[in-house]
């Protein structure tokens, strides 16, 4: 589509659809009308008495079916994306947003996030995420401040944010969904084309809001599973501490 | 300073006028600023230097504020019901003229204090007009966020009460003091809007009281309303209890979106006087567009989770204002089929009233079309707080609403003054506008597909650079600036016209409704409001004032 | 130039009422003998001696219903956050939420709120009564101002007492350790809603010590009943909105 960045997720693909769609009906509508009003300004000679009441009910009834169809289209996808959980074997990754950075947490080998505590919160020290170093869950938990999946394998991303609420906003996924101190949401979808794509912040988070901005980077899975295991080994070896720059 | 401390509803009328005029000015400017921030970030401004970010979101917010209360809810409810609303009924004066003053000078009050946030050290505050806490419920969160966001809070917190005050007149006006005979079918389609939108002002400006009160006693008292436990903000731990930020955004928006109609609806009231008149018909389904204004008005009430579907709301929930979002598309497009059935072979009267009413639908309908689009939550999904919805709430509320409270001016100025506003400055006003706002707005719908997010201080970040849309971006601004170089043409226009202008005749637009007559009415009326003779001639028209058996 | 060009016009007709004319007691024209005519098809501001009276109830209720919708919005929040709680480490969901007790003398102070409404509402009456408007009217004396004044003193005292009580109350939850500032959010919510509550019942003293001060000053018999009976629907207001407050911090905690 040449109106919107290039789309690679399995969603996004129907959702471009759809608004392809809806901004075809809502253009040749929008159209119509303006058309119908230079053309009743440009005729300056009265006739008629308007336009007779049955006409009039019978476009009422030619919106009503339009908004019944855009509901009901719209309503299937959201129910997809949203009623139904991920996959049981989707792959699981936190997402952190803290004014004003992304953090992305994998749970490691264990599958299993490590507890967090917000006393323990200190970027400087490198635990920016408040890692508790007590619980043995959290050993092998390796936080990125870049975004990397496999491409074809489902994602259940779980959102939560340190101190104010961000939007996390991967546009190229067509994927939005706040992130909510206190809170923890959760978002599933498929990347599917291999590249780079930009993840933003979509709500606004104080005077970095325009600057907090991630990559997220598809790879076949095979890149994955070694992009990982080198981060796991840094982290087991303590060099990265707790966070990894790309 | 009598005329000043008055209580009469007319220059109360005009003081809620000027005080909106003075709002939109300073809010036009603030605008002006960031489009050129934006297109040119790194070149310091006259006077001001090289904007911060911190800066251009206290412009955002500063400018949604001042135009959302201040000149969108001021001018068409206050100013033109102050004005116009007992002469249409038939009434000598408001039921409570002192308080209506005393809604007068609280709104000037607030709109005082918040101004005086620019003078902080600290600045304004910057968390968007819709202030979602936890950013807005801790000082630390960022520069604007100590005094600056209490004196924001303040602000509303005296403007809620005020139009609240103004609310209770208006709707005692409306219920008590119609003249006799004014049923509820003779009412203007005008005092109908007011009507709903009194209500709505009513139960809406006191939630955002309550929940202003709320977020006062968490910044100030300790209280964990709407900030959760474990938050951590510059490294501290600021969070004491569950507090929830989604509570705000519910409260928030449950005043929110109604306010979107309050400002909207009595434009909508006043267009349909005005496709009347200028085209000499009664207007196409009186009873349904009357019936359509308080539907609206109801079912606002019901959609405000269409704000939230991104935020962590319940996705049934979602599901379930997405449905109420759809349902409010139908009564606004039996309103458009209304206008527009009206105007079909009308012969249309081109004043500069008439093309500012149709400079309205045009916006109207450019806005409205967006809506259903934004209402479908998984094409919300990408296009939530994009530009796209930028440019969709621009169009229907600020562009529609100011375009019919232009057309209110035009039209009524001669109630004001007794003169006439210059008809070729109001038209070339009229079309330099049209055009500039279209070319302001209608380019913002494709930035906001290219998933350019809302309250971006620059286009390039350290990830995206967006350059494909800079030329677009930059298409905007200049349009912006055309826009806001035409509202010259109307200042200079005003004050002209209200010094030198030419006498205004009686009943100078041929008009029907009671605001026009000669003198306000000692009999009873029995005329509805629209009855212009079908297909007429000019002088064939039949004033509410007039009595049922006089014949033209 | 049309009249509606001059103001001035206008707020010079204001004066001219329309209602002394006829002593403001409740009998409207029935048409039996007289000119028939229904005082509602009369222009406002001649629709006889209660016009101004039902003006300003009908003020009243809408400031009411709006201030409703601020207390609804009280509550809501209350529901909300009661039901709000976290994750804790071993991933329990806990909520802060403790219930307070709420302090016994608020049973008193309740009791004391529904007597003030009670003789609130004799004080109201006294102004209403036929016989003694007529005399009133008639410039006979002022049985309905004397009758009612203590009345409204007594309205007043037990206002006052009232709002000792919920500062006793307050107190009371002070000592418990329950203060303002203290982090449980079911204190922050008893001290908002009887604060804000509280607040209300300030003004309706005010108004009501206003209103006193207003039956002996004011000359008008219809201007007396208004004050009298304008305050009295806010103090009944305020008390049902008191029961409903009481028995949400009572029983719904």
């Amino acid at each position: 589509m040449p109106w919107a960045p290039f789309n690679g997720s399995l969603e996004g693909a129907r959702i471009d659809r759809l608004l392809l769609y809806n901004l075809i009906a809502f253009a040749i509508v929008f159209a119509l009308a303006q058309v119908w009003i230079i053309v009743v300004m440009l005729r300056r000679k009265p006739r008629g008495n308007g336009l007779p009441a049955a006409l009039r009910w019978a476009m009422i009834a030619v919106f009503g079916v339009l908004y019944i169809w855009t509901g009901i289209a719209a309503q299937r996808l959201w129910a997809n994306s949203q009623f139904a959980g991920p996959a049981p074997e989707a792959m699981q990754v936190e997402v952190t947003g803290a004014q004003f950075q992304w953090y992305f947490r994998y749970p490691g080998t264990d599958a299993t996030f490590g507890a967090v505590r917000s006393q323990l919160v200190d970027a400087a020290s490198g635990n920016p995420l408040g890692l508790d170093p007590a619980d043995p869950a959290s050993k092998d938990d390796v936080v990125s401040s870049l975004l990397v999946l496999p491409a074809g394998r489902e994602v259940d991303l779980r959102l939560r944010s340190l101190d104010v609420i961000h939007g996390l906003f991967i546009p190229g996924m067509r994927l939005k969904e706040n992130a909510v101190p206190g809170m923890i949401l959760h978002v599933h979808f498929t990347p599917q084309t291999p590249g780079t794509y930009s993840i933003l912040c979509s709500q606004v988070c104080g005077l970095g809001h325009a600057r907090m901005q991630a990559r997220l980077l598809v790879v076949p899975e095979k890149q994955f599973t070694e992009w990982l295991g080198v981060r796991e080994h840094l982290r087991q070896a303590g060099l990265a501490g707790g966070v990894s720059r790309p | 300073m009598r005329k000043l401390f008055t209580t009469d509803h007319r220059s109360l009328g005009v003081l809620y006028l000027l005080l909106s005029l003075a709002a939109v000015a300073t809010g036009t400017l603030l605008s002006l600023l960031m489009r050129v921030h934006r297109i040119w970030p790194d070149t310091p401004l006259p006077l001001l230097g090289l904007m911060k970010p911190e800066d251009y979101l206290a412009l955002v917010t500063m400018h949604g504020t001042l135009m959302v209360f201040f000149v969108l809810t001021v001018a068409p409810q206050n100013g033109f019901a102050s004005l116009v609303l007992p002469g249409q009924i038939g009434a000598r004066h408001m039921a409570f003229p002192r308080l209506n003053a005393i809604s007068f000078w609280l709104m000037a009050l607030a709109f005082t204090i918040l101004i005086s946030a620019f003078a902080l050290p600290s600045g304004a505050p910057l968390s968007g007009w819709a202030s979602y806490p936890p950013l807005s419920a801790i000082a630390s969160a960022g520069p604007g966020q100590g005094t600056g966001m209490d004196l924001w809070l303040l602000s509303i917190g005296i403007f809620c009460v005020a139009a609240w005050l103004g609310a209770v007149n208006l709707l005692a006006t409306i219920l008590g003091e119609r003249g006799a005979g004014m049923t509820w079918s003779r009412l203007p389609l005008t005092v109908w809007a007011w009507l709903t939108t009194s209500i709505l002002t009513l139960l809406v400006f006191s939630v955002l009281l309550a929940a202003a009160v709320l977020l006062f006693s968490d910044r100030h008292f300790g209280s964990s309303f709407f900030v959760p436990l474990n938050d951590v903000v510059n490294g501290h731990v600021v969070g004491r209890g569950d507090g929830s930020p989604l509570l705000w955004l519910h409260l928030f928006w449950f005043f929110g979106h109604p306010e979107v109609y309050i400002a909207i609806l009595p434009g909508m009231g006043l267009a349909t006087s005005l496709f009347a008149n200028f085209t000499r018909r009664r207007v196409a389904g009186y009873k349904v567009m009357a019936a359509m204004l308080v539907a609206i008005g109801g079912l606002g009430l019901l959609v405000w989770g269409h704000h939230m579907f991104v935020s962590g709301m319940n996705p049934y929930a979602g599901t379930a204002f997405a449905l109420t979002t759809m349902a409010i598309a139908v009564p606004s497009t039996v309103e458009v089929i209304g206008w527009l059935s009206t105007l079909w072979g009308g012969g249309l009267r081109l004043t500069t009233p008439m093309l500012f009413a149709l400079g309205f639908l045009s916006f109207f309908i450019a806005g409205g079309l967006t809506g259903p689009i934004l209402a479908q939550p998984a094409l919300d999904t990408y296009l939530h707080n994009t530009f796209f919805v930028v440019a969709h709430f621009h169009l229907i509320m600020a562009m529609a609403g100011v375009f019919s409270v232009f057309a209110g001016i035009y039209y009524w100025f001669p109630l004001m003054t007794g003169r006439m506003m210059n008809d070729l400055l109001g038209k070339l006003h009229f079309w330099i506008s049209l055009i500039a706002a279209y070319g302001t707005f209608l380019p913002m719908h494709i930035s906001g597909l290219a998933g350019e997010p809302r309250h971006y201080e620059r286009l390039a970040g350290p990830v995206v650079s967006f350059s494909e849309i800079l030329p677009n971006e930059r298409g905007i601004t200049w349009s912006a600036i055309l826009l806001g170089a035409a509202q010259l043409l109307f200042l200079w226009n005003l004050f002209a016209s209200a010094k030198r202008g030419e006498r205004a005749t009686e009943n100078p637009w041929q008009a029907t409704t009671l605001e026009w007559a000669p003198e306000i009415p000692r009999r009873r009326i029995e005329r509805g409001p629209y009855e212009y003779e079908n297909g007429g001639t000019e002088s064939m028209f039949r004033p509410q004032w007039e009595s049922a058996s006089k014949q033209e | 130039m049309p009249a509606t060009f001059t103001p001035k016009n206008v707020e010079i007709e204001r004066k001219h009422t329309g209602i002394g004319g006829k002593p403001p007691v409740d009998r409207r024209p029935t048409g039996g003998g007289g000119d028939g005519d229904n005082w509602d098809n009369r222009p406002s501001g001649r629709r006889g001696p209660r016009e101004l009276l039902s003006r300003y109830r009908l003020g009243v209720l809408f400031a009411l219903a709006g201030d409703l919708m601020f207390f609804v919005a009280l509550v809501s929040a209350f529901f909300v956050r009661q039901s709000a709680g976290h994750f804790d480490a071993r991933e329990n969901y806990v909520s802060d939420w403790h219930p307070i007790a709420v302090p016994p003398i608020l049973w008193v102070n309740t009791a004391i709120l529904l007597l003030s409404s009670l003789t609130m509402e004799i004080a109201r009456r006294q102004l209403f009564r036929e016989i003694d408007v007529m005399e009133e009217w008639l410039g006979l004396g002022r049985p309905a101002v004397k009758r009612a004044a203590p009345w409204m003193v007594v309205t007043v005292v037990l206002g006052v007492l009232f709002v000792i009580g919920q500062w006793i109350a307050w107190g009371q939850l002070t000592q418990q350790g329950f203060h303002f500032n203290s982090p449980d959010p079911s204190s922050h919510f008893f001290y908002l809603i009887t604060g804000t509550h509280g607040l209300h019942l300030v003004l309706g003293i005010v108004a009501l010590a206003a209103a006193l001060g207003a039956l002996f000053t004011l000359k008008r018999v219809e201007l007396r009943q208004i004050v009298v009976d304008c305050t009295a629907w806010y103090w009944h207001t305020m008390g049902i909105f008191w029961i409903f407050l009481f028995v949400l911090l009572a029983y719904f905690q």
